[in-house]
């Protein structure tokens, strides 16, 4: 019976009760949107890291494996040097510049090399680099800029003639030959990092090791080691972000749910000194208000769960390259400990309004 | 009418309320027996403390002084708590206004009640449905007070008050809110219930025609019982 007083309750001022979840709905919208963009951004560069075949990552001193190497600092000298080391079969050294404000990159690579390490491109359209003007577009960023083959793109202050479109999943959203770039990023004969392939990856460890000693200072990472770095957790600031999103969700819902039941309180005055009248206690008229929140809440969560799977259509209608988005199914709980959590201290204040009210005064409130 | 032992006994009673410096003094010493199974009627003009005594003998607001015992409890003795459990177990309420819970349809009203009071509230009993017909709201049962008439209202308030199988139904201008033919039939129910249920009734009332049809009429002025004819 409670249920059903607690159901009717809602469902007799449907626009207060859909407001109250919509307005709870954002929040959890946008902690689900953002982790699932930050998941999303990160399962999609490890799978570009994976897609390189490679099986260690050197990289220049004084930097980390999340960083940005900042320009191309190792030269070029280096690539070659480390194909001459023990178990080593492949390596390629590549160029990285940021475009796009930071979002994206694009990729100088030495194509004859690039290919050993990761097996050729899949074109969809045209064919490799060639001339220095090149540039090869994966499948994601070609239908986010709306880019085929035969069109002049600019990137870097420069125009491009996009000559190919590729299949995703090699490192890179953009390929350009990796003398232009060096001449661009005014560092000739340097490479921003390499990648090494082993006859075995079960030697990753020996040559690691091999590597760190004979190359003082450089970072060396396996992809093992890569892959299991793409996690949230990782970048400090990243996981304030979140975590201050959280808080604003927690708070925004917290005011939310406070203003509706407020009003829902102020509005069923008469209703609960009915409820009093007939003897129910202070705990009883409390248990109803706060199980009115939670039905807020949990229809909050749910139609913000929804919503996660808009924007992530939207994402990827417009940027499907820069700003992949993740279900991140784990975070539900999360999106919606914080709605209940927000839903139920919201309640709390009108509930002891409730509880408090004198049920002669309420029952005379018109 | 009963001649057991009174099921309410009232002995100087007084009621103060109390507004920043204002006092003002609703009863001034009341003291009142009613037995179990009298359907008494209070009269009196406003302001003369008939609804302050029958919220005190509800269980709505404590006395300032004096002993009230209703249905073996000490009101005056007990806090909120226990004028909750009153509330619960021995009193219900029919209000002018009919009070009924919108968003519930008659049947949910009822099952309100009588989940509250923590009796079973799946189904009626065979008892309370012979009720139901009495009041002749048996199909009226699955409407919203908004689909029901004002007198409909009225009997499905009554029926919710009996479905506690309370002690003591108090009823405040049961028929203030109707028109002559409705409050007939409901002050017609009331003396039915009383007759065949011995269900104790006390009934607040404007209406001398109304007040008649109690075994007792008490008449209140100024917080105090001024004339009680047998």
């Amino acid at each position: 019976m409670a249920f059903r007083l607690v159901w009717e309750n809602v469902k007799f001022r449907p626009v207060r009760t859909l407001l109250s979840i919509l307005l709870i709905a954002v929040p959890v919208m946008l902690i689900l949107t953002l982790e699932g963009l930050s998941q999303g951004f990160f399962e999609d560069s490890a799978r570009r890291a994976k897609g390189v075949g490679a099986d260690i990552l050197f990289r220049p001193s004084g930097t980390t494996l999340l960083g940005s190497p900042g320009g191309a600092p190792l030269p070029a000298r280096v690539v070659d040097k480390l194909a001459t080391q023990p178990h080593v079969v492949a390596t390629t050294g590549v160029a990285m510049q940021l475009i796009g404000g930071g979002f994206d990159s694009v990729t100088g690579i030495d194509p004859a090399s690039f290919t050993r390490l990761s097996g050729p491109f899949v074109f969809l359209e045209g064919h490799g680099l060639e001339k220095p003007t090149d540039i090869l577009f994966d499948e994601d960023y070609a239908n986010q800029r709306h880019v085929h083959t035969g069109q002049t793109v600019k990137v870097l202050n420069q125009d491009w003639t996009v000559v190919g479109i590729v299949e995703s999943g090699k490192l890179a959203h953009l390929y350009v030959l990796l003398p232009k770039l060096q001449d661009l990023m005014s560092a000739p004969d340097k490479v921003s990092q390499v990648y090494i392939k082993l006859d075995n990856p079960a030697n990753t460890k020996l040559v690691m090791d091999q590597l760190k000693a004979k190359f003082v200072g450089y970072p060396v990472y396996s992809m093992a080691d890569i892959l299991s770095y793409y996690q949230v957790s990782n970048i400090p600031l990243l996981q304030g972000f979140i975590d201050a999103v959280l808080g604003m969700g927690l708070f925004f819902g917290f005011f939310v749910v406070a203003l509706s039941m407020y009003m829902a309180v102020l509005q069923r005055t008469r209703e609960i000194g009915i409820l009093k009248s007939m003897g129910a206690s202070k705990a009883f008229v409390m248990g109803i208000i706060l199980s009115e929140a939670f039905a807020l809440g949990l229809g909050g969560t749910i139609v913000g769960i929804a919503f996660s799977f808009v924007t992530r259509w939207v994402m990827h209608l417009i940027m499907p390259a820069s700003l992949p988005q993740a279900i991140v199914v784990a975070w539900w709980p999360i999106g919606g400990a914080v709605a209940m959590g927000a839903a139920l201290l919201g309640a709390l204040y009108p509930g002891m309004i409730a509880v408090r009210q004198d049920p002669i005064e309420a029952l005379a409130y018109e | 009418m009963s001649s057991e032992a009174p099921i309410i006994r009232v002995r100087g009673l007084r009621k103060i309320y109390r507004s920043g410096a204002v006092s003002v003094e609703a009863l001034r010493g009341v003291d009142l027996d009613v037995p179990a199974g009298e359907f008494l009627s209070i009269v009196g003009p406003s302001g003369s403390g008939k609804s302050t005594l029958f919220h005190i003998i509800g269980g709505l607001t404590p006395p300032s002084a004096g002993e009230v015992i209703v249905a073996g409890r000490n009101v005056s003795a007990v806090g909120d708590a226990g004028r909750t459990e009153l509330r619960r177990r021995d009193v219900s309420f029919v209000f002018q206004k009919f009070n009924l819970l919108p968003n519930l349809t008659a049947r949910d009203n009822i099952r309100t009640a009588l989940y509250i009071s923590g009796l079973p509230s799946d189904r009626f009993d065979p008892a309370f449905e012979t009720i139901l017909d009495l009041l002749g709201i048996s199909g009226r049962l699955d409407h919203k007070p908004s689909e029901m008439s004002g007198g409909e209202q009225q009997r499905v308030a009554i029926a919710r008050a009996l479905a506690t199988r309370p002690t003591i139904l108090l009823a405040d201008e049961p028929t203030g809110n109707l028109d002559s033919k409705n409050s007939l039939a409901v002050l017609e129910i009331l003396r039915d219930l009383n007759l065949r249920l011995k269900q104790t009734i006390l009934m607040i009332t404007h209406n001398a025609d109304a007040a008649a049809f109690g075994h007792r009429i008490m008449h209140m002025s100024d917080g105090r019982i001024v004339e009680t004819p047998s």
